[in-house]
């Protein structure tokens, strides 16, 4: 068997009749990491090398001698953590991480509730018009967050909401969702739109995975179509909701396109709303790189211990069947 | 099977490689000194529109220096464009269309040539002293040349304004009592707003009481924010926003789109570039709105500031100096380019006599008014001066965070802490980068 390897040098130690040693090699070293190697590669350039890259940028600053102008004034020197210590103790970071645990709050339960009620009567017996209501309900889903937020936008704002000329009509003061007060239910609204249909998915296809003999058993037994849901079908979906609910924990971290897309269309919401907001104004508003990513390897961190939290404490719960 | 695996895998390897190179590689710019009978390329990014045909005549007319216009998204990406390629050391232009407020930023990041020892320090009689401080930024240097600005005036509702019989204020008491009777006339109705996401639209205010927001001090910044022009301004508004005779939503929403087509916002404190929006966001108004000198605080001396405005720069990645800041002094200030600008780019030109001398037709959406850009020429002579610092981004994006607060509260005393606090975040901005500050 003769093969053409990319190095020259190998090529020829790969001849037959070449020593085991060498012949090991090919096969335990070079086969495998030449087939791994545009995973590899692609995982250096453009994972690997911009984490690397905001590490380096986190524990460096800015230093300006003078006024700041012109050549040399100007340059970057070693910080420390400085940077941390600011986005630690930076006011603004610690109300926007309030505000998301209480965005969080609020969502989180409500989505994962309707998505699993959902899934449950769409898998039960009785329901009728299952495709429709599927695809109705996960439609949302594909709707970009920019875009339906401005949808939901045009109906909060009361000079051209339609909801708004309703209630007038109809003699109701309505408030505006966009006050400071009710902002926060505003954005969970168009996030619980567009998030229902993405969960009630993932549950419903592993209830469609659970065999059927284990219903009919339980019809035999007597056991009506609330009790099998509650008794049979939450718990074996119970893995999928875990999963969903730590998606839907990081994606609530991470929120910023609703926010920021609403943010111009009134006075309650500000440009450090939510922590990646802030990290967004600090990169691109306020052209300082450096307060940004240390913001952001915070961010990263905590978004991994609390992943890592909930996974430790529901697991031996929701898997325990398993092991 | 094994072989073909390792040709994919190869291929896979090579294209990794070419991604990269493809990421490296950039443009080159021409080393060769500027010789008289040498042909110059020059680049120029520009977001105004159409400004490629303006380039055109100066194309023709100059075969030995051609400019080559590479179009922009707008003020913001162009800028982080190009102090991208400043750090870089490669992929700059010669020119760049820069706004006013960005001048200090890109001049701190050592993007822009000094022209003051070319032939462009000689313009400075060609435009009004509050523009030419922009661009030398109250110093020796010369950073650009002037290209268009948007000094502010008052436009209203004609027809509302004759229905109610009331007077076009002069003076910002005026402008109040106006406000009250819009209002009490029809509670839904307005003079105007008060919009927090709009910082330039009040620095040009702040701008004609009388503000400076920074200056230059030997080798330290001042930040001027938090004093008695600015207070006086904010206060102004907080009263009639605490009165609710001014309504306290931002501009350029929906809601407002809609208030200025039905009637519901009654004026607008605008630029001179107002028209086109007016056209596109309340087209079915058209021939109902005038255009006034912006009220006054003290009648004897009319002023007003800018809104919005940008130059010509020359970067200093560019070789070929004396070329660009020819072309660029052509482009700023000869009738004939100034003519264009305002034709085909649709600019309000900082070139005084230009201005005075190419705008003479009102637009189609003021055709009621014939005197048009009239009015806007006396109220650009009245342009006060005005520094821009280091941290402008800093500064703006505080107006938008603490005067949304405020206006949201409808209190003046939160429109007074709020430029207090705009204050206290500059200069500890400032002081965070290591600026010195006195």
């Amino acid at each position: 068997m003769t093969t053409t390897v990319s190095r020259p040098g190998v090529a020829a130690a790969a001849a037959p009749g070449t020593p085991r040693r060498a012949r090991n090699f090919r096969a335990r070293v070079l086969v495998p990491y030449t087939m791994l190697a545009p995973g590899i590669i692609l995982f250096v350039l453009f994972m690997a090398a911009p984490i690397i890259y905001t590490l380096v940028l986190s524990v460096q600053k800015k230093k300006v001698t003078g006024l700041g102008l012109g050549k040399g004034s100007q340059t970057q020197v070693f910080a420390g953590l400085e940077n941390y210590v600011n986005s630690l103790t930076d006011p603004e970071f610690g109300a926007s991480v309030l505000r998301v645990l209480l965005y969080g709050a609020i969502l989180i339960p409500l989505m994962l509730g309707l998505a699993l009620l959902f899934a449950l009567l769409l898998d039960s017996r009785r329901s009728r018009g299952g495709a429709f209501s599927r695809t109705a309900i996960f439609l949302p889903y594909a709707v970009p967050a920019v875009i339906s937020s401005l949808l939901w936008g045009f109906l909060y704002l009361p000079g051209v909401s339609p909801l708004h000329y309703l209630a007038d009509r109809a003699g109701l003061a309505m408030p505006s969702l966009l006050d400071p007060s009710l902002v926060t239910f505003a954005i969970c609204n168009i996030a619980l739109w567009g998030g229902v249909g993405f969960n009630m998915i993932v549950m419903y296809t592993s209830l469609k995975a659970v065999p059927s003999e284990i219903y009919e058993a339980a019809r035999l037994d007597g056991c009506s179509e609330v009790q099998m849901a509650l008794r049979i079908k939450v718990p074996i979906i119970a893995p999928s909701v875990v999963m969903t609910a730590l998606f839907s924990i990081i994606a609530t971290l991470q929120v910023f396109a609703e926010p920021t897309t609403l943010r111009p269309l009134a006075n309650s919401l500000s440009t450090s709303w939510s922590p990646l907001m802030l990290v967004y104004r600090d990169a691109f508003t306020r052209n300082d790189i450096f307060s940004a990513a240390s913001t952001s390897v915070v961010i990263a961190a905590a978004t991994f211990a609390i992943s890592f939290l909930f996974l430790r404490i529901v697991q031996k719960r929701a898997f325990g069947q398993e092991n | 099977m094994r072989k073909s695996f390792r040709r994919a895998a190869a291929a896979a390897v090579a294209a990794a490689a070419l991604l990269t190179a493809g990421c490296s590689s950039g443009t080159v710019s021409d080393p060769a000194a500027a010789n008289a009978n040498q042909k110059v390329e020059l680049t120029y990014w520009a977001w105004a529109p159409n400004l490629e045909k303006v380039v055109d005549i100066w194309n023709k007319a100059n075969p030995n220096i051609h400019v080559t216009v590479n179009k922009q998204d707008g003020g913001d990406p162009a800028v982080t464009k190009l102090l991208t390629a400043i750090k870089a050391g490669s992929g700059a232009p010669d020119l760049i269309q820069a706004e006013y407020q960005k001048i200090p930023t890109l001049v701190a990041a050592n993007a822009l040539a000094d022209l003051s020892a070319t032939p462009a320090k000689e313009t400075k009689g060609d435009f009004a002293a509050g523009v030419w401080n922009s661009v030398t930024l109250g110093g020796d240097a010369l950073y650009a040349i002037p290209q268009d600005t948007g000094p502010m005036v008052f436009y209203y509702r004609a027809d509302i304004f004759e229905k109610l019989g009331l007077a076009v204020p002069t003076t910002w008491d005026e402008y109040a009592a106006d406000a009250k009777a819009i209002h009490k006339a029809d509670p839904t109705a307005y003079l105007g707003t008060f919009s927090s996401n709009d910082a330039g639209w009040f620095t040009g205010m702040a701008q004609q009481a009388g503000a400076s927001w920074w200056g230059i001090d030997g080798d330290a910044w001042s930040v001027k924010v938090d004093q008695e022009p600015t207070q006086k301004v904010a206060g102004y508004w907080g009263t009639l926003v605490q009165d609710g005779v001014i309504d306290n939503k931002p501009m350029y929403t929906p809601e407002w789109n809609t208030a200025l087509n039905t009637g519901k916002q009654v004026g607008w404190l605008s630029a001179a570039w107002a028209p086109g929006v007016l056209a596109g966001n309340a087209g079915a108004t058209a021939g109902k709105w005038k255009v006034a000198p912006m009220p006054q605080w003290d009648a004897s001396k009319p002023s007003t500031g800018n809104w919005g405005g940008s130059s010509t720069a020359v970067t200093t990645q560019s070789k070929h100096l004396d070329a660009a800041a020819k072309f660029a002094t052509w482009l700023n200030t000869d009738p004939a380019a100034v003519a264009a600008l305002v034709n085909v780019a649709g600019i309000y030109p900082a070139d005084t006599a230009g201005a005075a001398a190419s705008l003479t037709k009102a637009p189609a959406f003021f055709s009621n008014q014939p005197d048009f850009y009239k009015v806007i020429g006396e109220a650009a002579k009245g342009v006060g001066s005005f520094t821009y610092g280091p941290n402008v981004n800093v500064a703006f994006n505080a107006y938008n965070d603490q005067f949304a607060k405020a206006a949201q509260s409808k209190q003046k005393s939160a429109f007074l802490s709020a430029v207090t606090a705009m204050q206290d975040i500059t200069v500890g901005d400032l002081k965070k980068s290591g600026f010195t500050v006195k």
